[in-house]
């Protein structure tokens, strides 16, 4: 959802497909001038204790909060109620509504941008002149906070003083809309935004990926007459997929939790059409102040896109095996 | 490979990359664009590239209508907190978890990944909760507080790959020279590490800087909120907005962004490939 977040798990994406570094092996263990003593625990606890206060605690009192019927103003008779909110949320169609929006979003965003960010990594990785520029320019997107992302895109979408009205009226296609406001174009106007604003860290990562994959098998293959597209399918898409698996699957689940981006371009709207299940769960806490139903929501959220990417990867690991 | 691509294939990609590039910069420019252009130009049926008049008016306006300053300094403070605490609690704890495999260190790694799975409406009630109790809310203290943890997993990350950058074999050195193990930590690991901890703390301040959804929700009075949650004020109730002054703060609040990625980016990607290429 945000960009420190975003890259951890994207680094750890790359380290994740196989690669843990010659200070684990063995041997390095032997030599390892440091002994393990009770002073380890002394450098561990700084960071350690403000992580179980701050955010493991949090994360487990959030789920017991989902079996309460805590609200804002009254929480001090707050009281247990077992499974009564997910019976509400079963019921409740439009969260489902808001969860069906997220999961379009959430691959109507991940799709597109791994495909453009492959096809950007792949030129990338190639000898071309502006590669530096490209580099420098690609990282726009990444360096900026998610708010002014969407001012910006509120900026080029604007309808009358905005430039993508403009250009398509000067290329005679007719009046433009408001693309943000339409009923019909809203989800897919600010799924562009969420293309647009996550391609550097997707493409960084595939180029993480492609600088791993061994130059000599390429020139053999090239040398055995492969052509580019065959080359890049039995030689650089395997040593890719790792990598593009996790990323793939990371960018769906902050896809999926985003919140920033389309509160600052629609807030939902037109009529609840881009409103994420952030949206409504942030709504539902600290609008109407049902903390107790709102924390039920998360816990909904986490176990179905977990669900989801059980399988998906179970699935593709598969594939690979059998290969 | 690049020696056997065809003249007219070589062409076509950097076409591609042309097309890639003014996607992405395009509307960054534009909002360049309109922060620099007079009302009058704003208001005109045609809006053109760039602006006929420029003029700084828009600069103005935007410090007249929002506390901005305000906003910047308090970014600021929450910012630099968050940065400096998690690298002083983040750096001995990379140090163990590169130096030392141990069930500690796998459960951090895998604490740090799973921390970005949740969705943060399930962190955010309960420190919201844990927060008021405490009387910090609409503080700078408890977003910061809130930051430092925030900040802490790719903190984690980002520096135990760095530690294990640092060859053993210097530290062996060291131990062998007569070198006790916090002298070999100062005067030997310490300085081969700054550069990776600067990038560090850096990146953790525009990760802070950049931040929304915790200071939203944390924040509650102008005087206390930080840039980008007084950015979206001058969205104006029904989504209306004096385009100028909201362009030219946007720009604004994301120019120090741009210079520190600008400065860290080689380090990032670096530490990322290198994470991805070594063994």
């Amino acid at each position: 959802m945000t960009q420190g977040g975003k890259f951890v798990t994207l680094a750890s994406a790359t380290v994740k497909s196989g690669t843990h570094g010659p200070p684990g092996s063995p041997h390095d263990r032997q030599h390892r001038p440091v002994n393990r003593s009770a002073g380890s625990w002394f450098l561990v606890l700084p960071a350690l204790i403000p992580i179980l206060i701050l955010s493991v605690g949090p994360l487990l009192y959030g789920v017991a909060l989902a079996f309460t019927d805590a609200q804002s103003g009254r929480t001090r008779s707050t009281q247990w109620v077992g499974g009564l909110n997910f019976q509400d949320l079963l019921h409740d169609t439009l969260f489902w509504e808001s969860f069906r929006i997220g999961l379009l979003w959430a691959v109507g965003v991940t799709v597109p941008q791994f495909v453009l960010a492959l096809g950007l990594a792949l030129l990338l990785n190639q000898n071309l002149r502006m590669r530096w520029l490209a580099r420098a320019l690609a990282i726009i997107p990444w360096a900026m906070p998610e708010v002014v992302v969407g001012i910006m895109w509120r900026l080029v979408y604007n309808p009358d003083a905005g430039v993508l009205n403009e250009t398509i009226r000067d290329l005679g296609l007719g009046d433009g809309r408001a693309w943000l406001t339409g009923l019909a174009t809203a989800l897919p106007a600010v799924i562009v935004v969420g293309v647009w604003a996550g391609m550097p860290q997707t493409t960084v990562a595939l180029l993480a990926g492609l600088q791993n994959t061994p130059h000599e098998l390429h020139e053999a293959a090239a040398l055995d007459g492969a052509g580019a597209w065959r080359r890049f399918r039995t030689v650089t898409w395997p040593a890719l997929r790792p990598v593009a698996l996790s990323i793939t699957a990371l960018n769906f689940i902050w896809n999926f939790n985003s919140f920033a981006l389309v509160y600052v371009l629609t807030s939902g709207g037109p009529g609840g059409r881009t409103r994420l299940p952030m949206l409504f769960a942030y709504e539902e806490a600290f609008r109407y102040g049902q903390f107790g139903y709102a924390a039920a929501m998360g816990c909904v959220m986490v176990a179905v896109i977990s669900v989801i990417l059980a399988g998906y990867l179970v699935g593709r690991l598969r594939g690979g095996e059998d290969r | 490979m690049s020696a056997r691509t065809s003249r007219s294939a070589r062409a076509g990609q950097y076409v591609a990359l042309l097309g890639y590039l003014v996607f992405l910069v395009f509307p960054f420019l534009w909002l360049i664009s309109t922060a620099f252009k007079p009302a009058r130009e704003l208001g005109s049926l045609h809006p053109t590239w760039i602006p006929e008049h420029p003029t700084l008016d828009n600069f103005r306006a935007a410090f007249d209508e929002q506390p901005l300053l305000q906003a910047a300094i308090n970014s600021l403070i929450v910012a630099l907190c968050a940065a400096v605490v998690a690298v002083l609690v983040a750096t001995p704890m990379a140090y163990v978890t590169a130096r030392h495999r141990s069930r500690l260190s796998t459960a951090t790694t895998g604490w740090v990944v799973v921390s970005q799975a949740f969705p943060f409406v399930l962190l955010i009630i309960p420190l919201f909760l844990v927060l008021k109790n405490l009387h910090l809310i609409n503080t700078l203290w408890g977003l910061a507080m809130v930051y430092v943890v925030w900040a802490l997993p790719f903190a984690l990350w980002m520096l135990t790959g760095y530690v294990r950058a640092v060859p053993a074999e210097l530290e062996e050195a060291a131990a062998v020279d007569g070198a006790g193990r916090l002298r070999t930590l100062v005067s030997v690991t310490a300085p081969l590490l700054a550069p990776g901890i600067v990038a560090t703390a850096l990146f953790a301040f525009i990760t802070a800087w950049n931040e929304f959804f915790f200071a939203l929700v944390l924040l509650k009075t102008p005087e206390k909120q930080t840039l980008p949650v007084v950015l979206t004020h001058f969205l104006g109730a029904e989504g209306a907005a004096d385009l100028g002054p909201l362009a030219a703060a946007a720009f604004l609040v994301t120019l120090p962004s741009l210079v520190v990625f600008a400065l860290i980016q080689r380090r990032i990607t670096g530490s990322m490939l290198a994470g991805a290429v070594k063994s």
